[in-house]
């Protein structure tokens, strides 16, 4: 396997442990009972998909000759380098530094209220919806069967997203008016989903169309309109990331860096 | 030379920890079993990517054998082709119904990204289809939560996946 898939699968890993990272942050905070186990199994289910690529990424790496290993340098974490084993997963969860995670921006926005945690799970997961399902044929095997086991989850992901966008935008007129805001704050970073990177195995501009038009159904079943703007964020695919990353990894990886290979 | 069956059987006393009516064999996870001389090789399969019951099951299928006097093992995962509910055993559902939660429905019926699209969900105490969803999550991530409109009560329903 080549190093391109190496480097796709810490993107696809990144995408979905940060988020789970970003939702595990409404355990215990969920606005009634049921939904914040809801949204706290989404959250599981996306470290598992995490777990699954990292896992995937590991044996790649540990595979690799002396030059592959140069050529991903970048992306292998300094601390580990003095460990003098074998990488696994926790030890590219854990150590890397910021610039070396390859999550799309929209993963790290900060919670927010529920019409933001609502509204960005709903567009994650149907770009996750379209992307896997074209994944699940890949010719890179692992990467194919990680996506057929994933996409019955996201599937749900989608249908509990969709519903609470629907409740809020069809709600009260606080409901609406917070979905409205969500919507304005997020729309710029949906671009980002569809520009194209260089190690991506699925191109996923071809993505585009099929998932505007699953969001434009539910929007207007809403009672809410696409926003007009253009303009899009990127940066995220390259380790470009907004300053919200940081605070997430110094929460996530405390542990690790100051007990370095700690376990119970 | 081991008896495959002998392990079959083995398995059948591994218990799902978090559906403790259920065994690993009744849940389709087990997806083979094989002896070379005194070697045996199990490959299971995750039911849900970030099931936290996976490494104890794992770690449960290894001890029974180690309790019955096996030593050479290995537990293998294999992720694909996906495990899905219409792999669980008749014999399963029926416990499960017997437990009180609601035994998935066959595969074909649902699992779209459609939304809204209600299944008919059977009440396993007093088997009315007059149910209702509350929320698709519930206690594990394969279950979801339903309430009888006959009888009231609220139930677990192991979602078909």
């Amino acid at each position: 396997m080549s190093t391109k898939n190496f480097i796709y699968a810490l993107h696809l890993a990144d995408n979905a442990l940060i988020l789970a990272q970003r939702n595990a942050e409404w355990t215990g905070h969920g606005p009634v009972l049921e939904q914040d186990i809801a949204v706290t199994n989404i959250s599981l289910d996306l470290l598992g998909q995490a777990r699954n690529f990292y896992q995937y990424a590991t044996v790649l790496f540990n595979g690799f000759s002396d030059k592959q290993k140069e050529e991903v340098n970048q992306f292998i974490p300094r601390l580990w380098k003095e460990y003098h084993r074998e990488l696994q997963e926790d030890d590219l969860a854990f150590l890397r530094d910021e610039h070396q995670y390859l999550n799309l921006l929209i993963t790290e926005l900060p919670r927010g209220d529920w019409a933001q945690a609502v509204l960005r799970q709903f567009f994650f997961s149907a770009f996750q919806f379209y992307l896997y399902q074209q994944l699940q044929n890949n010719t890179d095997q692992q990467l194919a069967a990680i996506a057929g086991k994933s996409i019955k989850e996201v599937t749900y992901h989608l249908r509990w997203s969709a519903e609470w966008v629907i409740r809020l935008g069809d709600g009260t007129e606080e409901s609406n008016d917070r979905i409205k805001n969500a919507l304005a704050d997020q729309w710029s970073f949906t671009g980002e989903l569809f520009m194209p990177h260089d190690y991506e195995l699925i191109d996923v501009n071809t993505l585009r169309e099929s998932w505007t038009k699953k969001i434009e159904d539910i929007l207007s079943q809403a009672g809410l309109v696409l926003p007009k703007q253009t303009w899009m964020q990127s940066g995220g695919k390259a380790g470009k990331h907004t300053e919200h990353l940081g605070y997430l990894l110094a929460e996530m990886q405390y542990l690790q860096r100051a007990y370095p290979n700690s376990t119970w | 030379m081991i008896d495959e069956q002998h392990i079959w059987n083995i398995l059948e006393d591994v218990k799902d920890p978090e559906v403790s009516v259920l065994s690993v064999v009744d849940l389709g996870i087990v997806r083979s079993v094989k002896i070379l001389d005194d070697k045996i090789d199990i490959v299971i399969t995750p039911t849900y990517s970030g099931c936290p019951a996976m490494d104890v099951i794992n770690m449960d299928i290894r001890l029974k054998l180690i309790e019955k006097g096996f030593r050479n093992i290995t537990i293998q995962q294999q992720l694909s082709p996906a495990w899905t509910t219409d792999w669980m055993s008749e014999e399963g559902k029926k416990k499960l119904k017997a437990f009180g939660i609601a035994p998935p429905n066959p595969k074909q019926q649902f699992c779209t990204s459609e939304m809204f699209q209600q299944e008919a969900v059977q009440c396993p105490r007093c088997n009315s289809w007059h149910t209702q969803l509350i929320s698709q999550f519930a206690s594990t991530a394969c279950k979801s939560m339903y309430r009888c409109l006959d009888c009231k009560e609220a139930f677990d329903y192991f979602k078909c996946h």
